[in-house]
């Protein structure tokens, strides 16, 4: 897990570039002006917002951030028709639970993004983080943490278990490295 | 042609969020109606804007790519709204229907 980008004036560059993005296309327009304006954009305000940011951990593999982010645009899709039909179909037989995830990830950042994959994808909702407290005390060993998760059909806990833990967090464990 | 793509897509959409309101008033308790408006509308959400991206980059000079970043916010938001209506459930001790598993995992929040 690395916190510090390599350079200074650039303090976070993946923001820098969806600044950028986000102005033009806020604009509609690609002309010199609003590109010019979006390139201005783009490195004053991460520069001007830097000392009021808690460090996150950097995407260490940008290329493997976009497959898994392919694979969860994917995921959306199925578990919306999957979701689609559930609440087309009787109602009485479905069986909702709570589930517990143990969780190999410790910082907050990736353990956000699992929450919201798991919120947007396969019939879950991410409900809390235990422990809720965060302990952030250099050097100390941070504690196992668990997602309590909102199942709308459970069959199989320790399935659903297992693919969370395959399907979206090994990737994002390697993303961030940590 | 272009028409078709269009009216296809809306109807998609359109049926995407009409099932996931349908949801809203079909489930029984208030974790299990979370459902409905955190997945099935993000498709439906996602179809029209597609539609509207293609109708506006159709009918109108250049493209239209404004839709793309609706449908992002749209999805960064989504999971959080659903975290926190969850969330303020638990913290005050709703009850889930009888059927639920696994209910002693709610853990006492302070």
């Amino acid at each position: 897990m690395r916190l510090d980008t390599r350079f200074k004036w650039l303090p976070t560059p993946i923001r820098s570039l969806l600044l950028f993005v986000v102005w033009l296309l806020l604009n509609n327009s690609v002309s010199t002006g609003h590109i010019v304006l979006a390139i201005i954009l783009a490195i004053v305000i991460p520069l001007a917002t830097n000392p009021f940011r808690t460090k996150q951990p950097l995407v260490l593999k940008p290329m493997l951030a976009l497959r898994h982010l392919m694979l969860v645009l994917y995921d959306i899709v199925t578990a919306n028709l999957e979701v689609a039909i559930l609440i087309l179909g009787p109602t009485k037989k479905l069986t909702p639970g709570f589930v517990k995830v143990p969780l190999d990830l410790t910082h907050s950042m990736p353990i956000t993004i699992l929450a919201s994959t798991v919120s947007l994808t396969p019939g879950t909702v991410s409900a809390e983080v235990y422990p809720w407290r965060e302990c952030f005390t250099e050097g100390e060993k941070p504690e196992q943490r668990f997602l309590l998760i909102h199942v709308l059909n459970l069959t199989d806990e320790e399935a659903l278990i297992n693919t969370i833990k395959q399907r979206y967090e090994a990737p994002l464990k390697e993303i961030f490295q940590c | 042609m272009i028409e078709w793509i269009i009216s296809i897509l809306l109807l998609i959409g359109g049926t995407f969020v009409l099932i996931g309101s349908i949801g809203l008033v079909k489930m029984p308790d208030f974790f299990m109606r979370l459902h409905g408006p955190t997945k099935a509308t993000t498709l439906g959400m996602a179809s029209l804007l597609t539609a509207a991206m293609i109708f506006f980059s159709t009918t109108q000079d250049g493209l239209s790519l404004k839709e793309i970043l609706i449908s992002i916010f749209l999805l960064l938001t989504a999971p959080i709204s659903a975290y926190m209506m969850i969330k303020s459930a638990i913290h005050h001790k709703l009850d889930s229907i009888e059927r639920t598993k696994g209910k002693d995992k709610i853990e006492d929040d302070v």
